[in-house]
């Protein structure tokens, strides 16, 4: 590989030091972890903080009137305040947290869906989304009566922006729910363009930052979208804690999704009032502990950088489709222009859990399976692939070595 | 950049779960294909996966499994094991059939099975390079997904149902 494009700004070593699981052994090997668009690892500066909160402060939030109870409300709605400047959210009252991406999109599936949709409306979505921005929609489509409309992939595995356009085109269609970024193909979708020509049709658009707020800056008022959904252990965060970023005048028009507390102004038996967004969201207590350690890897994505993130991630995503399109029998899955660090593969005479085990005795970790995107593995003809995913802490050098491991399940199998 | 010949050791750590039988019955399996009559037969769906098997048993006038025969869409340890459970049970009664899986079962979870039937003892030999299997919980289902089905087709049913 050109050497000139290895980004200078970042430290790989650096930022090694700062993931305490990278010095594990794996069956006597140093640990080459490819998996991270499952779930990345975690900061040091994440584990602390958590660990920290429940050693010095730990309450419940909103409803103590005692120091613990101050100070760690303080502390979780600071996580607010830092999700609201990762995406750059006019309002902090935008975002509301969630358990993840997931159910960041069955909120709006419900709330905006039940609440704001009417029979006969659409929602489109595409050929290269999650699982779990599908199944909502069809339980919104059995339910309440929408339509499910998708866009379909073409064979470079980018969205057929012809498509839809034709989709969009009767007027019908009241909610675009696409990804940002798949977690199969790597492909980034054009989500400018995807905004410009849903809201020329009136339709609001949702994306599935899962995969892409990893990897690029985003800024949803540049993008101009209405929901962005992501899910915080991907992004060197704990489990349990996402957030949905929602434009105010949606949040404050939709009905709530669960109730319970934390969500009402007041509640009497014959009816009761909601609080206002984004807490007529949040029923019950939330993931405290969880939204202190979000709040701590937003700060150190925001330290590292996303310029920095997206150069070293981009050579990686280069040198690896370039080793890997070099071993005879290998398949790459997509080949869109623009790409982020997911490379999807399959070889022609293993099947990908013998791939992914046979990787694993040598110590590297990569998933195997359908990756919950069942119909796109179809639609490329496949029941499940390999997949390899990078990160802030991934080397040139472990990509090296899942190339001669791949080499070496190919001599296996031959 | 083209690789090196591999060192005879350089597959160290792979033969111990993918043992020559393994890779031997994954690849050209003797039992594989759908028979043009049968008596019985069962599909097996691994939805985590996508692995999928279908079992044809044909009874011989006995009642013991005459031929066992499979179709099947997954990994290497799948087709083995469907091809070696087609080998082990040929003139088994069904009752046999059910001991031995009950047996290989116990096998694949936890790699030994110290209170097998010594009459089982040959067949369970010849099944045992699957055990290795135990070590990785999520694919012991891969090795025992060919039994549920050829179990279910022997109750007459038509779809193995998942654990
Ligand atoms: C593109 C995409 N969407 C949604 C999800 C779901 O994330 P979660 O399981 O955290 O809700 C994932 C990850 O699994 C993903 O990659």
């Amino acid at each position: 590989m050109n050497v000139a494009t290895r980004p200078a700004l970042l430290d790989v070593a650096r930022i090694r030091e700062d993931f305490p699981i990278l010095t594990q052994k794996i069956r006597g090997k140093d640990l080459v972890f490819l998996d991270s668009a499952a779930s990345a690892q975690k900061p040091r500066a994440v584990i602390d903080a958590m660990r920290l909160a429940m050693e010095t402060q730990y309450a419940n939030v909103h409803r103590g009137l005692h120091w613990m109870s101050e100070r760690t409300t303080e502390a979780y709605e600071a996580a607010r305040d830092a999700v609201a400047l990762l995406l750059n959210a006019a309002d902090r009252h935008e975002i509301v947290f969630v358990r993840n991406s997931t159910e960041a999109i069955n909120l709006v599936a419900h709330s905006y869906g039940r609440g704001v949709m009417r029979r006969g409306d659409a929602v489109l979505i595409s050929g290269m989304e999650h699982h779990s921005n599908i199944v909502p929609w069809q339980l919104l489509r059995d339910s309440h009566g929408i339509e499910l409309r998708v866009c379909p992939v073409t064979d470079a595995g980018e969205l057929d922006m012809e498509r839809f356009e034709a989709l969009l085109a009767d007027g019908r269609v009241r909610l675009v729910a696409i990804t940002h970024m798949s977690n199969v193909l790597g492909t980034y979708t054009p989500a400018e363009r995807i905004v410009q020509l849903a809201h020329a049709r009136g339709a609001k658009v949702l994306f599935d930052g899962s995969q892409a707020v990893v990897h690029r800056r985003v800024d949803v008022q540049a993008l101009g979208c209405d929901f962005y959904a992501f899910t915080g252990h991907k992004l060197y965060g704990p489990t349990g804690i996402g957030a949905l970023w929602a434009r105010r005048e949606l949040l404050d028009e939709m009905p709530p999704f669960l109730g319970g507390g934390e969500m009402i102004s007041s509640v009497t038996y014959e009816q009761s009032t909601w609080a206002a967004v984004p807490h007529k969201f949040e029923a019950g207590t939330p993931a405290i502990i969880e939204g202190i350690g979000l709040k701590a890897a937003v700060d150190y994505v925001l330290a590292v950088g996303y310029e920095a993130i997206a150069a070293h991630e981009q050579s990686l995503t280069d040198h690896a489709l370039a080793r890997l399109s070099a071993i005879e029998g290998v398949r790459i899955l997509g080949r869109a222009q623009d790409r982020g660090g997911v490379v999807s593969f399959a070889l022609d005479r293993a099947h990908a859990h013998d791939v992914a085990t046979l990787l694993d005795r040598q110590g590297i970790a990569v998933r195997a399976g359908h990756h919950c995107a069942e119909p796109l593995m179809r639609r490329f003809g496949l029941e499940s692939t390999a997949r390899a995913s990078f990160a802030i802490y991934t080397t040139h050098e472990e990509i090296d070595a899942l190339a001669e491991g791949l080499e070496k399940v190919r001599e296996f199998f031959a | 950049m083209a690789a090196a010949p591999p060192a005879p050791d350089a597959f160290e750590g792979l033969r111990d779960l993918y043992q020559d039988v393994i890779l031997d019955h994954g690849r050209r399996p003797r039992h594989a294909g759908k028979p043009e009559t049968f008596d019985a037969s069962a599909k097996g769906d691994n939805p985590m996966c996508g692995d999928r098997v279908q079992v044809f048993v044909r009874f011989a006038p006995d009642g013991t499994i005459g031929e066992t025969r499979f179709d099947a869409r997954g990994c290497a340890i799948s087709v083995a094991s469907a091809d070696l459970m087609a080998e082990t049970v040929a003139g088994r009664t069904p009752a046999d059939a059910r001991a031995l899986f009950a047996a290989f079962r116990e096998m694949a979870r936890t790699g030994t099975c110290p209170a097998c039937d010594a009459a089982l003892a040959e067949p369970l030999e010849r099944l045992a390079p699957l055990s290795g299997v135990h070590e990785y919980p999520s694919r012991v289902k891969c090795a025992t997904l060919p039994w549920h089905a050829l179990v279910a087709a022997l109750d007459g049913a038509k779809e193995a149902t998942s654990e």
